[in-house]
C-alpha cells in the first residue's frame, strides 16, 4: 500500500492542513481538551496508586515501571483521537451514504486515503501527557539510556501503533458487510483499556487473552519493558513479526472486501 | 374527571412512545450486543483486584471483589446514556425542529427510547451473567428478596440521575454546537469516583468524602453494594439520589427554557 508515489507528502500535507483549519473552527474544544487532559492524569494515577501498598509491587512492576506502561497507554489513546478515530469512523459513513465511490475513483491508494485524510489536533494533549508520564517513569526507574536502548523502544513503539491501527482498520472494513460497526470500535476501545496495567497483573487466564487473542501485552507492556531493557530479543522479532503481519493482513482483507462493496442506492 | 382524562390519555402517549422506541432498538440488536460487551470494564477490573496483593490490606475477600464488580457490571448495563449525542445530532441536523412543534417534551422521547434500549439489553445482560456463573460456579449468589427490591428502586433512579446530569449538558447544544467533547469530560468523574475502576473502600478517606458529594457513587456504587449484599447507608444513598435528582431536574428545566430561546434551527 506504501508505494512511492512522488505526490504522496505534499497530499498529507494538504490534507492535515485543511482538517486541521476546520478544526480550529471549534476553538471552545480546546479547554475543554486541557481539562479531561488534566482529569485523565489525576484520575489514572490515583487509581494505579491505589493497587500500591508498602510492598510496591502489581504483578512484578514496581510504581515507577507501571508509570511507564500508563505513559504509553495515554500516548496511544493521544494517537487514537488524532488519527484512528477520525479517519476510521469515516469509513463506516462513506459505506452508508454511498461516498466510497468518490474516494475509490480517486488515482491514490484508498487505503492510504481512508487512514490519513483527516488529522485531528485534539489528541496532542494527550500525547504530550504520555510522553510526560514516560518519561517521568523512566527517569525514576533509574534505567540505563544507550542508543540501543532508544531504538528498540522506538522501533516497539511503532509496531505498538501498528498493530493498534491495524485492529481498528479491521474492524472498519468489516463496514463494506455490516455497514454500521461504529460500536464494535467502541467495544475495542474498552478492552484496550486493559493496556493500562502490565499484563501480568491479571489473572492467567486473562493474561492469555490480552496476548494471544486481543494483542494487548504488544500494545502496551512489551514496549514498556523495551524501555526498561527488559525485553528479550526473541520478544522484540516477535512483536515485530506480529506487526507487519497484521499491516499486510489489512491491505489484504480490505481488498477482499472491497470486492463486495457494492455501493449504496446503486 | 379531567385531570384522569389527562393521566390516561398521557399514559397512551407514553406507551405509543415506548413500543415504538422498542421497535427501533430491536432492529438495531446486533449493535446493543456490542454496546453490552463494550461494558466489560468491571470485569477487567475484577480481574486485576483479585490478582492484586493489596485487597487483602483493605480486606477484601475475592468473593466480596466478584460480587462488587458483578453487580457494577449489572449496573453499568443499565445506566447507559447515550443523549449527549442524540441530542446534538438531532441539533446539527435540524431534526429538533419537528420535535419541538409536536405537544411533547423532547424529554421524554429521548428518555423512553433510553428505556427501551434497556428493554433490548435485558436478555443479552441475562445470557452474560448465566454463562459467566456457569464458567465459575463459585460466583453464584442470590440477593435478599428485600435487598433486591430496593436494588430495582436505586437503579431506575441511578439511571435517572445519570440521565438527568447528561440532559442537562445537552443544553450546551443550544450555545456551542458541539457536546460530545463534554460529553467526553463527564466520562472522567464517572469513570474514576463512581467505583467503577475501584470499590470506593479503597480510596484514602479525604477522596472518598469528596467523591461522596458528588452524584458519581450514587450512580453506580450504591446500587452495585445494594445487590452484591455489602454494607451501604441505604437511607443516605436513596436520600442523595433523591436531592440530586430534584436539583439536576430543576437545572435543566431553567437551562431548556433559557436555550430554546437561544435555538436556531439549524438546517430548517
Amino acid at each position: 500500500m506504501f508505494n512511492k508515489k512522488p505526490h504522496f507528502v505534499r497530499i498529507v500535507s494538504s490534507f492535515w492542513a485543511s482538517s486541521i483549519a476546520s478544526e480550529l473552527e471549534y476553538r471552545f474544544n480546546i479547554i475543554i481538551e486541557i481539562l479531561s487532559v488534566i482529569g485523565n492524569l489525576a484520575g489514572s494515577l490515583f487509581t494505579l496508586s491505589l493497587f500500591y501498598g508498602p510492598n510496591n509491587n502489581l504483578g512484578g512492576w514496581n510504581w515507577y515501571s507501571s508509570i511507564v506502561i500508563l505513559g504509553i497507554y495515554t500516548f496511544l489513546e493521544g494517537f487514537t483521537t488524532t488519527f484512528l478515530q477520525p479517519n476510521l469512523s469515516r469509513i463506516v459513513r462513506h459505506v452508508q451514504n454511498g461516498t466510497l465511490d468518490f474516494v475509490l475513483l480517486k488515482p491514490v491508494d484508498s487505503q492510504l486515503w481512508l487512514s490519513l485524510r483527516i488529522f485531528s489536533p485534539w489528541g496532542i494533549p494527550t500525547m504530550l501527557s504520555g510522553l510526560i508520564l514516560i518519561s517521568f517513569g523512566l527517569n525514576f526507574s533509574n534505567s540505563e539510556i544507550s542508543i540501543k536502548i532508544i531504538l528498540i523502544s522506538s522501533l516497539m513503539l511503532i509496531s505498538s501503533l501498528l498493530i493498534l491501527y491495524s485492529l481498528w482498520f479491521l474492524i472498519a472494513s468489516t463496514s463494506i458487510w455490516f455497514v454500521r460497526v461504529w460500536n464494535a470500535n467502541e467495544v475495542l476501545r474498552s478492552t484496550l483499556v486493559a493496556g493500562r496495567y502490565p499484563i501480568t497483573a491479571y489473572p492467567d487466564s486473562l493474561r492469555k487473552v490480552f496476548t494471544f487473542i486481543v494483542p494487548i501485552a504488544f500494545l502496551t507492556t512489551f514496549p514498556a519493558e523495551a524501555m526498561l531493557n527488559l525485553l528479550s530479543l526473541k520478544y522484540i522479532l516477535f512483536s515485530l513479526l506480529i506487526s507487519l503481519s497484521f499491516l499486510y493482513i489489512t491491505t489484504k482483507f480490505w481488498n477482499y472486501a472491497l470486492r463486495f462493496y457494492t455501493s449504496a442506492s446503486s | 374527571m379531567k385531570i384522569i382524562n389527562r393521566l390516561i390519555s398521557n399514559i397512551r402517549v407514553a406507551r405509543a412512545l415506548l413500543i415504538t422506541q422498542y421497535a427501533l432498538m430491536i432492529e438495531y440488536r446486533a449493535e446493543i450486543i456490542l454496546w453490552a460487551i463494550s461494558g466489560l470494564l468491571p470485569l477487567i477490573m475484577l480481574g486485576i483486584w483479585q490478582e492484586a496483593g493489596i485487597s487483602k490490606t483493605f480486606g477484601f475477600s475475592n468473593e466480596w471483589l466478584a460480587r462488587y464488580f458483578v453487580s457494577a457490571f449489572v449496573v453499568r448495563q443499565f445506566t447507559a446514556v447515550w443523549v449527549m449525542v442524540s441530542f446534538e445530532e438531532d441539533n446539527l441536523e435540524g431534526r429538533l425542529s419537528p420535535y419541538l412543534l409536536q405537544p411533547i417534551m423532547p424529554f421524554w422521547r429521548y428518555f423512553i427510547s433510553h428505556i427501551a434500549e434497556q428493554l433490548t439489553r435485558l436478555p443479552i445482560v441475562i445470557i452474560f451473567i448465566v454463562s459467566l456463573f456457569a464458567l465459575k460456579t463459585n460466583l453464584i449468589w442470590i440477593p435478599d428478596i428485600f435487598r433486591t427490591a430496593l436494588f430495582l428502586v436505586a437503579l431506575f433512579l441511578s439511571f435517572t440521575v445519570r440521565f438527568l446530569l447528561h440532559w442537562l449538558f445537552s443544553m450546551v447544544c443550544f450555545w456551542n454546537d458541539r457536546a460530545s467533547a463534554i460529553e467526553r469530560l463527564l466520562l472522567l468523574p464517572y469513570l474514576f469516583l463512581s467505583g467503577l475502576v475501584a470499590p470506593l473502600d479503597s480510596f484514602p478517606a479525604s477522596i472518598r468524602s469528596f467523591a461522596m458529594v458528588t452524584p458519581f457513587p450514587y450512580i453506580l456504587s450504591f446500587p452495585s453494594k445494594l445487590l452484591a449484599g455489602h454494607d451501604v447507608n441505604i437511607l443516605g444513598g436513596f436520600l442523595a439520589l433523591f436531592l440530586w435528582g430534584t436539583t439536576l431536574l430543576l437545572l435543566s428545566y431553567i437551562f431548556w427554557k433559557k436555550g430554546i430561546k437561544n435555538y436556531s434551527a439549524m438546517g430548517a
